[in-house]
């Protein structure tokens, strides 16, 4: 998702920025996973909404970004690379997966792992499109 | 303790995931988002080892915290993998937009798979 040509070498405020925001936005999955406890072979409904909600915002930040004459270099790593990228997670959506298929509930998995990702594409496309149609 | 070893290993998972993409985006191009995808199946494989682990032997609460929950989801994405993918779809070149869904899922899942079952033979 970074520009090749504008981090080519990233510098170490972009590293920086990356770091902090992908330490604040575990945190953040982390806090919403204890909230939101399942247990094993169940619908992991804290790692979907996690995507989900991750999804909307990335769609509403980068049409924000798109939006903005000249938006500070920093945002996109911190909010974007970091925030969101260290919110969001592919890995624990692969392994809640192969929790439900492992436990005897195979068609809750693929619910699961097409409905995750379903939502996801649907969210990202209707946090672009309404964040550009309110800017208007 | 947990909660500062989530935040280092999510940290530190960003960073990884960051720059792998800025290496493989000079090495493959833009055209296919092969970073993201290279992330997202090397994390799943790393969790599925330590998802094993911890179902198989005992794992250490740090270890979970740290690489689990911290690491490998801070070096993974669903963010961003929704955003290229939409990027692909409007930029005309739908059929990649499909094939990144489509790779992204069976690699990502699968390379899990694998994780558990090379766990599952270490810690039997």
């Amino acid at each position: 998702m970074a520009d090749a040509a504008s981090f080519a070498r990233p510098r170490w405020d972009v590293l920086a920025a990356v770091g902090a925001g992908g330490a604040l936005g575990s945190l953040a999955r982390y806090g919403l996973s204890v909230a939101l406890p399942h247990s094993p072979g169940r619908f992991a409904l804290s790692t979907f909404a996690t995507n989900v909600s991750g999804c909307l915002l990335i769609g509403v930040l980068m049409a924000l970004l798109s939006a903005t004459a000249d938006p500070h270099r920093l945002l996109r790593p911190f909010l974007g690379v970091g925030i969101l990228g260290g919110y969001t997670t592919f890995s624990t959506y692969a392994t809640d997966t192969l929790d439900l298929v492992t436990n005897g509930r195979p068609f809750t998995g693929l619910a699961y792992a097409s409905g995750t990702v379903a939502a996801a594409l649907v969210a990202v496309y209707a946090g672009h499109e309404i964040t550009r149609a309110v800017r208007k | 303790m947990t909660v500062l070893l989530v935040a280092l290993g999510g940290g530190l998972g960003a960073i990884l995931r960051f720059l792998t993409d800025l290496r493989v985006r000079a090495w493959r191009g833009a055209a296919f988002p092969w970073g993201t995808l290279t992330v997202n199946i090397v994390g799943s494989a790393i969790l599925g080892v330590l998802t094993g682990w911890a179902l198989h032997g005992g794992q250490p609460d740090g270890v979970r915290a740290l690489l689990a929950i911290g690491f490998c989801g801070g070096l993974t994405t669903f963010s961003t993998f929704g955003y290229e993918t939409l990027r692909l779809f409007t930029e005309k070149t739908r059929a990649r937009a499909v094939l990144n869904v489509g790779v992204t899922m069976v690699a990502g899942i699968g390379a899990a798979a694998a994780g558990l079952l090379l766990a599952a033979a270490v810690w039997h």
